[in-house]
């Protein structure tokens, strides 16, 4: 069985067969699922790890700081080193908190942002949950990590963890439906909510430059939107150090408190992996049109990088621009986020779809 | 009309502040000479404190084992813990009897820096030192006698 690095489709269906010819078809379908969701905790433990690190080592440098350097070189192993801390920690628990629900909490946040990873296309042919309704999909299981945090403020019994939960409520129910409506303006474009076809659809040329000033104008709304969703900052009025100590998850500590914490990084690649699937057509190579001259030879060396580096390359990219934000603008206040939703984004956003529609139907797009 | 006109320029100037802000940390994450940390314990041997950091009240001695201080007790009224105490004798001088400093005793485990002793010395007698690596076993080698054994007033200090 030969791994080719361009196209997974192969090395998918080999496992498939082999293991169908030995297994029943149900048997071979539960040995799948399971080894797909080994796969997914390895890689949702390490993508999580490593986006703590690279947080820290962002904002390090944009206060002029240097980070974490003492444990491994360059600091590399500070949250391994860290998550081994929270992992010896005492799970502490409120007076006549709802023991049942507090405990329940820290899974269905994090389980919310399994799900979603479910669904991105990593590479051509590795992609495990493809739906023809892929977009709604996501954002109705990303939707669910807001119960967690609601149900981790009502459960802990403390009035700071009610006012954050509260907060990231009002906040969710506002920009999701922002990001909704930027996601419709490339279901316009396309003309489908699969997450494969649209992938397939950005082949001769990325949404973002495909569909110039619209699907920039739904970029730009998305990323701010999504980076509310996520409850990061300049959005993190949920957490708010400075006035609620830590929000929904004040009375948490070790493995749970570390669960919140994987999660919220964790969204962010599953926010920036959307986004670079919807407007930088996840793995596909960087194209430019065949008018302009030698064109052909740039794409044949843009197809020459496999598309898992296109794919992590763009979310690296989008992750590093959502840390870029988060570490320049000051939080927001509670009436100025629900102001820059409902004054400026969705209108705005609601016009972008009438003119997206109208490029749509006069061909005026690339 | 007008308020048409006022909602686009507002996004339009948000749009500018917020990219104004994304510029000037964008500078700051790629120019990395301009981290200002310093890796303590690694970089001892050259680390340079700063002109005005105070680690240590220090009385300046010249080559001739002179000092500026004059005994008057200024300090020691001025300091706000008590990490002053002067002790003074007397010397005749031409017959005439003089208060000279006998001994200028700085507790170090009490002071907190302020630096109203280095403010208000009307001889200009007291200094802070850079030094403050002061980790020490025996808390009383915290306090220090300032004016070096044997030392003299320096003779253009105006009494």
């Amino acid at each position: 069985m030969a791994i080719d690095i361009y196209d997974f489709t192969g090395m998918t269906s080999a496992i498939h067969e082999s293991l169908s010819a030995v297994l029943s078809p149900a048997a071979t379908t539960i040995v799948e699922m399971t080894i797909i969701g080994i796969v997914f905790i390895l890689f949702y433990a390490l993508v999580g790890l490593f986006l703590v690190y690279a947080e820290r080592k962002v904002c390090a440098f944009i206060q002029c700081r240097l980070g974490p350097r003492r444990v491994g070189p360059r600091g590399i192993f500070q949250t391994i080193a860290d998550f081994i801390k929270l992992l010896m920690k005492e799970l502490l628990m409120t007076k006549n908190a709802d023991k049942f629900l507090f405990n329940l909490a820290p899974f269905i946040v994090i389980i919310a942002s399994f799900m979603a990873i479910g669904a991105m296309p990593f590479a051509k042919g590795l992609h495990a949950l493809d739906f023809d309704i892929g977009i709604l999909y996501v954002l109705a299981v990303s939707g669910i990590g807001v119960i967690g945090i609601l149900l981790a403020g009502w459960s802990s019994n403390n009035k700071y963890s009610l006012i954050g939960a509260l907060r990231s409520g009002a906040q969710i129910v506002s920009y999701e439906l922002s990001v909704g409506m930027a996601l419709m303006t490339i279901i316009i474009f396309a003309g489908s909510m699969q997450l494969s076809e649209i992938v397939a659809s950005q082949a001769n040329g990325w949404w973002l430059f495909k569909g110039h000033i619209p699907a920039i104008i739904a970029f730009v709304i998305f990323m701010i939107a999504s980076t509310a969703e996520t409850n990061r900052g300049p959005f993190d009025l949920a957490e708010a150090e400075s006035e609620l100590v830590a929000g929904f998850h004040t009375e948490y500590s070790g493995i749970k408190f570390a669960f919140f914490f994987l999660a919220e990084y964790m969204n962010m690649f599953v926010v920036a992996a959307f986004g670079a699937t919807v407007f930088l057509g996840a793995w596909m190579p960087f194209h430019i049109s065949e008018m302009i001259p030698y064109a052909e030879y740039f794409n044949m060396g843009m197809d020459f990088i496999p598309g898992f580096i296109w794919f992590f390359g763009k979310t690296g990219m989008l992750i590093l621009l959502m840390m870029w934000f988060k570490w320049t603008f000051p939080r927001l206040r509670i009436d100025q986020l629900l102001t820059l939703e409902w004054k400026y984004l969705l209108p705005i956003n609601l016009v972008n779809i009438v003119i997206t529609a109208f490029f749509v139907l006069t061909g005026f797009h690339f | 009309m007008k308020e048409i006109i006022q909602y686009f320029s507002d996004v339009f100037h948000a749009v500018k502040s917020l990219l104004t802000g994304m510029r000037v940390t964008g500078y700051y994450f790629f120019h990395h000479k301009e981290i200002v940390t310093q890796e303590y314990p690694e970089n001892r041997a050259t680390l340079k404190m700063f002109e005005r950091f105070k680690g240590e009240v220090l009385m300046p001695h010249t080559e001739s084992n002179e000092h500026k201080c004059t005994g008057c007790g200024i300090c020691e009224m001025n300091c706000p813990n008590g990490s002053i105490e002067i002790l003074t004798t007397f010397e005749t001088v031409d017959g005439k009897k003089k208060k000279i400093i006998d001994k200028h005793i700085y507790h170090l485990s009490m002071c907190t820096f302020c630096g109203l002793c280095v403010k208000t010395c009307p001889s200009d007698a007291l200094a802070f030192g850079n030094d403050f690596e002061h980790a020490v076993f025996d808390r009383q080698s915290l306090t220090k006698v300032l004016n070096k054994p044997g030392s003299t007033l320096n003779k253009e200090v105006k009494e």
